[in-house]
């Protein structure tokens, strides 16, 4: 049987509870309740509490105590402890039960006004802008030290990444692209049809990918894929103190992390590329064949007078940026983690967001260059 | 001791494994409540895989554990789930959940467990972190803590439910020695106040000889217990050459710290 009470109450107003058995956390809540109920119904002008009958005491014990005590006081009610046990007398002692302080609750969060917390912002904003340019500025130092010093580049490493991020990528880029080749040759089949034009459906489909496309989907592909592990891993590598741990043996984090990474997005990126657009293109070309009555023959003829060599190098030179830039911002989010787990999270989601919108911007800044060549 | 000698943790014929390699074997260690018993033995000997398997975290390759009757190797989720609710365990880092404040980290089980109103569960939470000497650091997020504070809080969240058994992975691993001796003074008293029993993974000596009213001393190449019962006695005449040395050799290394180039 867990803990119970039993209740007296005087002449003059007293109502003597005494306390009976285990008062552990099992029972705590559900005796609190009922106490403060007694206390409130009877409307005692005293309570004393006695627990020469209670068999087990711990601070969920106290807790009741305190909040009896908390409640009683607050309707000035006098509450006072007959002489207990002496082992509840020593975990009394030990928390100082007459020190009114100790039971009050837990005081709130500290909150800054607006204005400090905007002030703040600003001044971590700042910081972390000087952040970015400098881990900038630190690649850019790397990787012209490593072409000055090839053999400080970690060859190994960097095959191993050349593979996660490009070799392991290729089944995903493959069939991504494979389906939106069909689904371009299929919509633009639609309307180039009642034109009689169809077959200008390879010229739009290798143009667009080999141009905009192909260089933009496997970068979103290569973003979601390594650059959130990128970041993952060297946040993870931040919190367990791996980087301080380089960094005092004398080693470059961002040499031995960050251009490795780099180099081997900005070698896989734009075969994954070369791939990408060839998967659509077969894809485009199926549609063609199957439903429009092209035959290979003049699907893969129309498509290599529709492209340029230069179109196909423009479109891998943008895959590089990109890749560099995938590279360094999931690097930069990693270094940038500080404390714990939920951080790496925080890490990996703005690597992510990230690199789609640097994507995003420099390929817009690719067609405004594009335009005024 | 006090008057029941009931078994509260029954380990028998325990076997580990990690993938082909055999960690432990034939282990058999009885705790008898509101003993504290300290577990002792070389780097990689299996003593974190013997609190892993005792807590339930790992599947025994062979042999049972019963915590307080309760077989916790049979699969029975449920008896296993009230079981969890007999232990609090302090992990050897912490183990506290990063995107919360110490406060929210302690009254996580007392929310989750009990039905205290949250001005309660406040106070109690105070009174948790008042007695690891954390008072004032509520709201502090565990990275912007020490390594033994983490530790403290950690304990104080271990002991949340007042937990009538607590395994303790390197309670005082990387604390000083005045944080050190407060830990051990805690889990003396919460030992004597509310006869928790306590099973300390360790290898500090103040604890074997201090704290630890029984040690199991596990062994690397014999792959399970080769000695266990009364510390000092041990040191002093096991029969095993190899724990005698372990006693020693500990308190060689100790003295040889103190030298001096």
């Amino acid at each position: 049987m867990s803990e119970s009470y039993a209740l007296k109450t005087g002449d003059n107003g007293t109502v003597a509870i005494q306390l009976i058995g285990r008062i552990d956390h099992h029972g705590a809540a559900r005796l609190l309740k009922q106490l403060q109920g007694e206390v409130k119904q009877r409307e005692p002008k005293q309570v004393t509490v006695d627990l020469n009958r209670v068999t087990f005491f711990d601070d969920f014990g106290l807790l009741v105590l305190f909040q009896l005590r908390d409640h009683l006081n607050k309707q000035e009610v006098p509450f006072r402890l007959v002489q207990p046990p002496p082992k509840v007398a020593e975990i009394l002692a030990r928390t100082s039960f007459d020190d009114p302080d100790m039971c009050s609750p837990l005081p709130h969060a500290h909150r800054d006004n607006t204005v400090v917390r905007l002030g703040a912002a600003t001044i971590q904003f700042y910081n972390s802008l000087n952040f970015v340019i400098s881990f900038l500025g630190s690649v850019i130092l790397a990787m012209l030290h490593v072409i000055r010093h090839p053999r400080d580049l970690r060859v190994g490493d960097t095959i191993v990444l050349m593979q996660k991020v490009g070799v392991d990528a290729l089944p995903i880029v493959a069939m991504i692209s494979f389906l939106l080749g069909l689904i371009m040759a299929f919509v633009s089949s639609m309307q180039l049809e009642q034109f009689g034009a169809s077959i200008f459906v390879a010229r739009l489909v290798a143009l667009a990918m080999v141009s905009e496309l192909g260089p933009i989907m496997t970068a979103i592909v290569v973003a979601g894929r390594s650059g959130s592990a990128f970041a993952a891993e060297i946040g993870t590598m931040r919190i367990s103190d791996e980087i301080d741990a380089l960094f005092t043996m004398g080693f470059s984090p961002t040499l031995f992390l960050a251009v490795p990474r780099i180099l081997a997005a900005m070698i896989m990126v734009p075969l994954l590329t070369l791939f990408s657009d060839i998967f659509a293109i077969a894809g485009g070309m199926v549609i063609s064949v199957s439903m429009m009555n092209l035959t290979v023959a003049t699907y893969i003829d129309q498509t290599l007078k529709a492209l340029t060599l230069f179109e196909l190098m423009w479109g891998l030179m943008k895959s590089v940026v990109f890749a560099a830039l995938i590279a360094w911002v999931g690097c930069l989010r990693g270094f940038q983690v500080r404390g714990g787990s939920s951080e790496v999270g925080n890490a990996a989601t703005s690597a992510v967001v990230s690199g789609i919108f640097l994507i995003i911007l420099f390929d817009s800044i690719f067609a405004v260059i594009r335009s005024y060549w | 001791m006090e008057n029941n000698d009931r078994t509260i943790i029954e380990v028998r014929d325990l076997e580990a494994r990690y993938g082909e390699t055999t960690i432990l074997k034939d282990v058999n260690i009885d705790v008898r409540a509101g003993e504290i018993l300290a577990v002792i033995g070389g780097s990689g000997c299996g003593k974190t895989t013997l609190l892993k398997h005792m807590v339930g975290l790992s599947r025994p390759y062979g042999g049972h554990i019963t915590i307080d009757g309760i077989d916790i190797t049979n699969g029975d989720e449920k008896s296993f789930a009230r079981a969890l609710r007999k232990i609090g365990i302090l992990f050897q880092g912490g183990a506290l959940f990063s995107s919360m404040t110490i406060a929210e980290n302690v009254a996580l089980p007392l929310r989750a467990f009990t039905d205290l109103p949250p001005d309660a569960v406040g106070t109690l939470v105070r009174m948790k972190l008042c007695s690891v000497d954390l008072g004032g650091y509520e709201h502090h997020l565990p990275s912007e803590l020490s390594g033994g504070m983490i530790k403290r809080a950690a304990l104080a969240r271990s002991l949340a439910l007042n937990p009538e058994i607590l395994f303790l992975d390197e309670p005082t691993a990387g604390l000083d020695p005045v944080i050190s001796a407060e830990i051990e003074a805690l889990i003396m008293r919460i030992n004597h106040q509310f006869r928790t029993t306590m099973i300390i993974i360790t290898h500090s000596l103040d604890i074997i000889y201090e704290v630890a009213h029984r040690v199991v001393m596990l062994d690397k190449s014999a792959k399970g217990i080769i000695a266990q019962g009364d510390p000092k006695e041990l040191r002093r005449s096991s029969p095993n050459a190899v724990v005698r040395q372990f006693f020693n050799r500990q308190a060689n290394l100790s003295k040889r710290s103190t030298w001096q180039p």
